[in-house]
């Protein structure tokens, strides 16, 4: 493919100078130097000795001597090296394009102009690459003069205009209305205008009718779906985790919360604040923290073997390239390893900046659709209310609760914890790592089946009894306490040996006499999920069940929706007080055998963290308070918040015997709680990391330690600013960004029109490419930024403008003179996107299932394809009416793309994406004329037509016609379908066409035919109704 | 060719009917590998044939990718020392500051569980478990010292077949045919065959295009049911209809094209006219039914099993047809356990059709403009997981081999330590091997770039040397 930027920037840089004017060194001369020649003769290298961003030196030469001779171009030897015409000195740039040839004319007259180069004004910057437009807030320029004052329907069209005369082109007639709509809904919400809207919009002679369509596009939920599709592909949004294992997470909700925040037009700034810092905002709600998947949707790492903190990092520097590319507009990812080569970005820049996104948990909290909140809401209103009733009748219930603490305060044995020496997983491949609390968590890998084994001493010289705590962590699911898909886990079997603790003796096995815990659930046989295949009964219960030496029962702890996710204790009391005089060496093992068969899939049931302790007390067993509870009651009474109040009420209410009927209402109102699902997200670190720069970004290579910052390059942050993500949130939408607005506008102005006012949309940095239009990039990003950063009124800005309403059709010379449409001197025409391209084919037949949101779906998917998986893998069919959701709801699959969309250059969210590829490929013509849904899409297109159009067959045609492409067909187009329907009609009449086959897709009779038609119309039809589908129009922008 | 003639010839109406299907021009790889960085317009057949830098000793790839990682001290890398020392635990510093992934790496070591002898004139030495590839080893080049920087399968894949362990770059497959386009015109250009049991632990970005052109992925080819996804008409649609479906599609596509001038038109013409053509040459590609029975006994490959022989002689067939990359994946080697039966198992299911593919593609002379290389990601741990069936994976030294299309044939590269641990002479990093490859198709290594996010991006990122003493 050939891909071109010479031809414009010729186009551009001609018309930016005008031919008797003398070149300046600032303004057209020293840009050409930072973009081209500083990476290897700038601050950084000076390749061959030559230095080129300071006078003196660039004037004393390189190596080779007479870089620059004053008004003597020819002797010049950059000039030589620029044409290539030097024995001495290679084609400059080296290895690169040359550069236009108007730019080398530039440099020729000014060196034959005498080569001024200005000293540098005093404390005027040195490092010349910080002049770049893009480093600078954006301002709002005055808009250009026009000739043509008829033509422009509002600003944005004098800025268009004015390059337009300048290059003595004229704009384009406008679109016809047909094409208009068509466009404009395509546009807005991703799918074709029906019948009925394009009638409605022709008949419609008032003078707003084009605005009303805007409005009324604007105003729909699928605008959402289309715009936020863009966003998903700069949020790198999956459905699956990457990697080998490439488990399905949920992140459904992120998705639908950017379908919803573009719905309700949430300003831009206040989207970007919530995902990079919803969590932390005050008040936060479930949708603002879940607006935090936007950083989580890095790819994560389970697969055996690994070591968690190498892919900790991956993701953070994945975050990093997604901040960089979708909001920043500037590629920070280069200066990961070393200081960035061509924009004025150190190393340090990017770790400082790092140091603000790397103070949080993986979180995965339990999260709630819409009805689910509203459920537990309902719920916890009614609860509220029984206690309050409790209360009311219970006048002294203070002083009550009062004596019941006092009585269980002080009752609880000391316990010592263990520091472990010594915490794997014998079965291999789960990592455990210590926390400060002398806890392990669990990560990586997630094994159904293993046996972490953990070592340490203390120095009590008797022990009685030995305490597992099971805690919650916000780095498990749900918050844990276990690693299941709900935060639970179930132990096997614990088995405690011992020995002293200066390593004398042997570690000898421990009987223990009982166990207790503060939860356990009834004997319950274990959850499908968790079928092993081993064909046995497997069952959890009581905590005696981890002490009897049987692989099939284990203890259970959950408590079920809603109150499963705390932690949990258990207490096993030994048989003999284990004792020794130089203190007690213990190893306990915890056998967790009771996932699934399949540790590549949401299968395990491990613990997730978990603490030992020991104690010398006699008769050790479970304290019954939850640990939270037991927290609460230890702060004096008159020091407790309401809700902590409330919480102890809770528990306590529940040991009152003459409240057993509103305990046991309460108790059937928790066995309603739904259950929620889990969202990526980020939660705060009490204690903060420690963020080191990174040798060659190796995390094995820590070096110096940063504090979080900015880079200098870009505006301050305030003095005051606390190290959080909030305050780089913040940072990032203050209007004095230079880019934030900019790359917004840039990319709304690219899905529009094919290619971004900076083709480079990820970058605006000092290699990207000039701007068609700067100063129309500028006056959109102050647009923004003064609309209240509504990006609804960016989108009626765009499409109200003359220049959005250009017919497309381009004439021979126009296609020459500008072939990618960089001046607009007619309308948009392109393929429309993967998606829309799926979408466009059940919109038309009539198939589309417009629901919005929820879990992402099931679509067809080839059954070879699943083959290629590396995890055994489910993939569950939607049959119901789910099979023709919209394509944003398929569900995406990292490792394992889905081929439609990917034939169609979607990208799989490996990474941030804020440019598609565009290509036109013969996968895709078989993709379109044979993959099932379109397939299905072409029957379907079939029934309706004949359904709804009159009993004749050019009626019929046009119908169908206009369903997939908007418009009437022409005599010679409707009579070229004819033609095919007539032919198929007689080989169905003469019998060698399988009717059945082709009207249903299997050797059957159709079920249900329109009135009037018979099965070889529908089969005849079907193809006819292919054809249309395939159409380039069908498919296209017009 | 300049841009202007560029866009013109895009534009003239009759270009696509005149020079698409029958061999176009050789575009020269400049026009190719240019700055820009616009979303061009679809341009003119992106797998046209392309000049690279110098002249190419090879022009095909068949890339064996073995993945899971095989034991190099099984198969390749002879250690009578790690024989002697089995069951006793490595120096300390050898395995000082050693990351491993799942053992600890002070585990005991593990001796070779199979012979080795020499072979053929150059006297390679080889496992037991090789008997087939010891006929043909004097056209293949053996090298010991390869090392890579991944442990982990997925990062390791993509690291062998990307050339960095980060996702999302384009893979070698993709490179090669970005470079040098595609002989075939009915066929993808870099064709992608799978065996074994499972995928892949890399997925699909081990044969991605990353962010070059999507046309440049990897395009997998099935044993069953349809070769090429959605390759078959909807049920029903026989050949007659499709081709009146076609032309009445093509008629009306083209009736648009000269109603608003968009080129864009007129390639979507013609990807569905090879889209068509596909549908024929694909299936035919497949059929290895009409294959010699010689040939079939040569490979072991039966018509309607798929297999990692049937796959070998696809391969064969697809470079026939001028398919420029075609990649096998083999996922089975990863053995922490079982490594015994487990290598008894996939050697007998691919020594034999590896080296059938060396002996057929000699023979019918394909073999000097055709790579063969056979690897994987990593290789494994002297030191024994488990009981003592096992080995871990181990990124410092494996091998891998390769023939034909430039490679010096008969030799054997690379030195490890006693233990097969680290590499101690004439050691190649997979960027070396990327680098090598590169050459011999043509191209300098670190003028293979593409423009992305204002960085050229190349396969061998800021590393690679070409490896000189591979070279024939």
């Amino acid at each position: 493919m050939k891909r071109v930027g010479s031809v414009c920037a010729m186009l551009l840089w001609a018309s930016s100078t005008v031919a008797a004017e003398p070149v300046d060194f600032k303004r057209d001369i020293q840009p050409l130097l930072v973009k081209h020649c500083y990476e290897c003769h700038g601050p950084v290298k000076q390749e061959a000795g030559l230095r080129l961003d300071q006078r003196d030196p660039a004037f004393k030469g390189g190596d080779v001597g007479n870089t620059i001779v004053a008004g003597k171009s020819g002797e010049s030897v950059i000039l030589q090296a620029l044409t290539g015409a030097s024995e001495a000195v290679s084609r400059m740039p080296l290895d690169r394009d040359p550069l236009p040839s108007e730019q080398i004319e530039l440099v020729r007259r000014w060196i034959d102009e005498g080569a001024t180069w200005p000293a540098d004004e005093p404390g005027e910057q040195q490092d010349k690459r910080r002049d770049h437009w893009a480093f600078k807030t954006p301002v709002r320029p005055s808009v250009p003069a026009v000739k043509n004052e008829a033509w422009p329907r509002g600003d944005v069209d004098r800025f268009i205009l004015a390059k337009l005369e300048a290059e003595g082109l004229s704009p384009s007639s406008e679109a016809d209305r047909i094409t208009l709509l068509r466009r404009l809904s395509l546009d807005l919400i991703g799918l074709p205008p029906t019948i009925a809207e394009v009638d409605a919009f022709l008949a419609d002679e008032t003078p707003q009718a084009y605005e009303k369509q805007v409005e009324r596009l604007l105003a729909s939920p699928h605008y959402g779906e289309r715009w936020g599709r863009h966003w998903l592909d700069a949020a790198r949004y999956a459905d699956s985790d990457g990697f080998e294992k490439d488990k399905s997470r949920a992140m459904w909700l992120y998705r639908d919360w950017v379908v919803g925040a573009l719905n309700r037009d949430l300003p831009y700034n206040q989207f970007l604040v919530e995902q990079l810092a919803g969590d932390q905002l005050p008040g936060a709600t479930q949708d603002q923290i879940v607006a935090t998947g936007f950083l989580r949707n890095s790819m994560l790492n389970e697969e055996g073997g690994i070591d968690p903190e190498q892919f900790r990092m991956e993701a953070m520097f994945d975050r990093m390239d997604a901040l960089g590319k979708s909001m920043l507009g500037l590629t920070i990812q280069c200066a990961q390893c070393h200081d960035h080569k061509y924009d004025p970005l150190t190393q340090a820049d990017y770790y400082r900046l790092m140091a603000f996104l790397n103070n949080d948990h993986e979180a995965q909290p339990t999260v709630y659709g819409p009805e689910g909140l509203a459920k537990c809401q309902q719920l916890l209103g009614e609860m509220n209310r029984i206690e309050m009733g409790l209360k009311e009748a219970t006048p002294d219930w203070q002083s009550r609760m009062a004596a019941w603490e006092a009585s269980a305060a002080g009752n609880q044995p000391e316990w010592h914890v263990l520091q472990p020496t010594t915490h794997v997983d014998t079965g291999g491949g789960a990592k455990l790592s210590l926390l400060a609390d002398q806890s392990m968590l669990c990560a990586g890998y997630a094994p159904t089946h293993c046996t972490f084994r953990v070592e340490g001493t203390t120095p009590l010289k008797t022990i009685t009894g030995l305490r597992l705590e099971l805690l919650t962590d916000p780095n498990l699911p749900h918050g844990g306490p276990g690693r299941s898909y709900k935060g639970t886990a179930a132990l096997t079997q614990i088995n405690v040996e011992a020995q002293a603790a200066d390593g004398s003796g042997k570690l000898e096995g421990q009987k223990i006499a009982a166990a207790s815990a503060d939860f356990e659930q009834t004997e319950t046989p274990l959850e499908a999920v968790f079928d092993d295949r081993s064909g046995k009964k497997r069952v959890v219960g009581p905590v005696s069940f981890a002490i009897d030496d049987k692989n099939e029962t284990a203890w259970g702890i959950d408590a079920g929706p809603g109150r499963r996710n705390q932690a949990r204790k258990a207490v096993f009391r030994f048989e003999k007080p284990i004792a020794f005089d130089a203190g007690v060496k213990l190893a306990v093992s915890l056998a967790q055998n009771h996932g699934g068969w399949n540790s590549d899939d949401h299968q395990n049931n491990l613990l997730g963290r978990m603490r030992v302790s020991v104690t010398d007390a006699s008769e050790p067993a479970a304290d019954p308070l939850p640990a939270h509870v037991r927290k609460i009651i230890s702060i004096p009474a008159g020091e407790r918040t309401p809700e902590q109040v409330a919480t102890v009420f809770s528990y306590w209410r529940t040991t009152v015997a003459e409240w057993k009927d509103a305990n046991d209402q309460i108790e059937s109102l928790w066995r309603q709680w739904p259950e929620g699902s889990t969202s990526l997200v980020l939660a705060s670190r009490d204690n903060a990391r420690e963020t080191r720069m990174l040798k060659r970004g190796d995390f094995l290579k820590p070096g110096d330690p940063v504090t979080a910052g900015v880079p200098e390059v870009l505006h301050d942050l305030p003095a005051d600013a606390q190290p959080t993500r909030l305050s780089l949130a913040r940072w990032l939408v203050d209007p004095a960004s230079p880019t934030t607005a900019r790359v917004m506008v840039n990319r709304v102005w690219q899905a529009y029109f094919g290619t971004g006012i900076v083709s480079t949309s990820e970058d605006l940095g000092v290699q990207s490419e000039t701007p068609s239009h700067g100063e129309l990039l500028d006056w959109l990003a102050c647009e923004l930024m003064d609309s209240g950063w509504s990006l609804k009124q960016l989108h009626r800005t765009i499409v109200q403008s003359a220049t959005y309403r250009q017919s497309s059709n381009v004439s021979p010379e126009l296609a020459e003179r500008d072939p990618y449409n960089r001046l607009l001197a007619r309308g948009p025409r392109f393929r429309v996107e993967g998606e829309i391209v799926r979408d466009v084919a059940l919109a038309a037949s009539g198939l589309l299932n417009p629901k919005l949101g929820g879990e992402s779906i099931y679509a067809p998917i080839p059954e070879s394809l699943l083959a290629l998986s590396y995890a055994p893998l489910t993939w569950n069919e939607e049959r119901g009416p789910n099979r023709y959701r919209r394509a944003l709801y398929t569900f995406r699959r990292r490792s394992l793309p889905y081929p439609m969309l990917q034939n169609f250059d979607t990208p799989n969210g490996d990474f941030s994406c804020v440019r598609r590829q565009r290509s036109d490929t013969p996968l895709q013509a078989l993709t379109t004329l044979n993959e099932v849904i379109f397939t299905e899409c072409a029957r379907a297109l079939a029934q309706r037509t004949l359904a709804e159009a009159p009993a004749d067959d050019p009626q019929r045609i046009a119908h169908a016609f206009r369903l997939c492409v908007s418009r009437t067909p022409s005599d010679v187009e409707c009579q070229t379908l004819l033609d095919l329907l007539g032919k198929q009609r007689e080989r169905i009449a003469e019998g060698w066409l399988n009717v059945r086959e082709i009207a249903t897709g299997e050797n059957a009779l159709p079920g249900k035919l329109p009135q009037g038609a018979t099965p070889a119309d529908l089969a005849a039809y079907t193809v006819v109704a292919r054809v249309i589908l395939n159409l380039d129009e069908t498919i296209t922008k017009p | 060719m300049n841009d202007r003639q560029n866009v013109q010839q895009q534009f003239n109406r009759r270009w696509f009917l005149e020079q698409c299907g029958v061999g176009l021009g050789s575009i020269a790889l400049g026009s190719l590998l240019g700055n820009g960085a616009l979303a061009a317009p679809v341009a003119a057949d992106p797998l046209a044939p392309k000049q690279p830098h110098h002249t190419p000793r090879a022009k095909h790839v068949i890339f064996l990718f073995q993945a899971g990682a095989p034991s190099h001290l099984e198969l390749f890398d002879n250690k009578p020392e790690l024989a002697k020392l089995d069951g006793k635990l490595p120096p300390a510093e050898l395995i000082e500051g050693y990351r491993a992934a799942f053992i600890n790496p002070n585990s005991t070591l593990l001796g070779p569980k199979f012979k080795f002898a020499r072979h053929g004139q150059s006297g390679a030495e080889i496992s037991e478990l090789l008997p087939h590839l010891a006929e043909v080893v004097d056209d293949v080049a053996i090298v010991k010292s390869l090392v890579t920087d991944a442990f982990n399968h997925a990062p390791g894949q993509i690291m062998m077949n990307t050339g960095s362990q980060q996702f999302g770059r384009p893979s070698f497959g993709a490179w090669t045919t970005y470079g040098l386009g595609s002989e075939s015109r009915d066929l993808p250009g870099f064709v992608v065959l799978n065996s074994a049991k499972k995928g892949t632990s890399g997925g699909a970005s081990n044969w991605g295009c990353g962010f070059l052109p999507t046309v440049y992925q990897g395009v997998p080819l099935r044993s069953q049911g349809d070769p090429v996804l959605f390759l078959s008409n909807p049920p029903g649609i026989d050949a007659q209809s499709q081709r009146e479906s076609l032309d009445a599609l093509a008629t009306l596509n083209k009736m648009r094209l000269d109603a608003v001038g968009d080129p864009e038109i007129a390639t979507r013409i013609n990807s569905f006219e090879l889209a068509y053509k596909m549908q024929t040459s694909a299936p035919d590609l497949m059929d290895i039914s009409r294959e010699t029975p010689e040939t079939l006994a040569m490979y072991g490959a039966e018509p309607g099993k798929p297999s990692y022989a049937n796959n070998c002689l696809l391969a064969r067939r697809l470079v026939e047809r001028g398919v420029r990359f075609v990649q096998l994946f083999h996922e089975a080697w990863d053995h922490h356990g079982g490594l015994t039966n487990g290598l008894k198992e996939q050697t007998a299911l691919t020594d034999k059709p590896s080296a059938a593919l060396i002996k057929d593609l000699k023979q019918r002379g394909l073999l000097n403009d055709t790579i063969v290389i056979w690897g994987g990601e990593f290789g494994r741990t002297p030191m024994v997981q488990g009981g003592n069936d096992g080995r871990d994976h181990h990124p410092n030294a494996f091998t891998m081999w390769m023939a034909g299309g430039g490679i010096k044939p008969g030799i054997t590269l690379g030195e490890t330590d006693p233990f097969g641990f680290n590499v101690t002479g004439d050691k190649v990093h997979v960027h070396d091997l990327h680098a090598t490859l590169l050459h011999l198709l043509g191209f300098d290594h670190t003028k293979l770039t593409y423009r992305f996010q204002g960085r050229d991006f190349r396969l061998t990122d800021v590393h690679g040397r070409v490896v000189e003493k591979l070279l024939g």
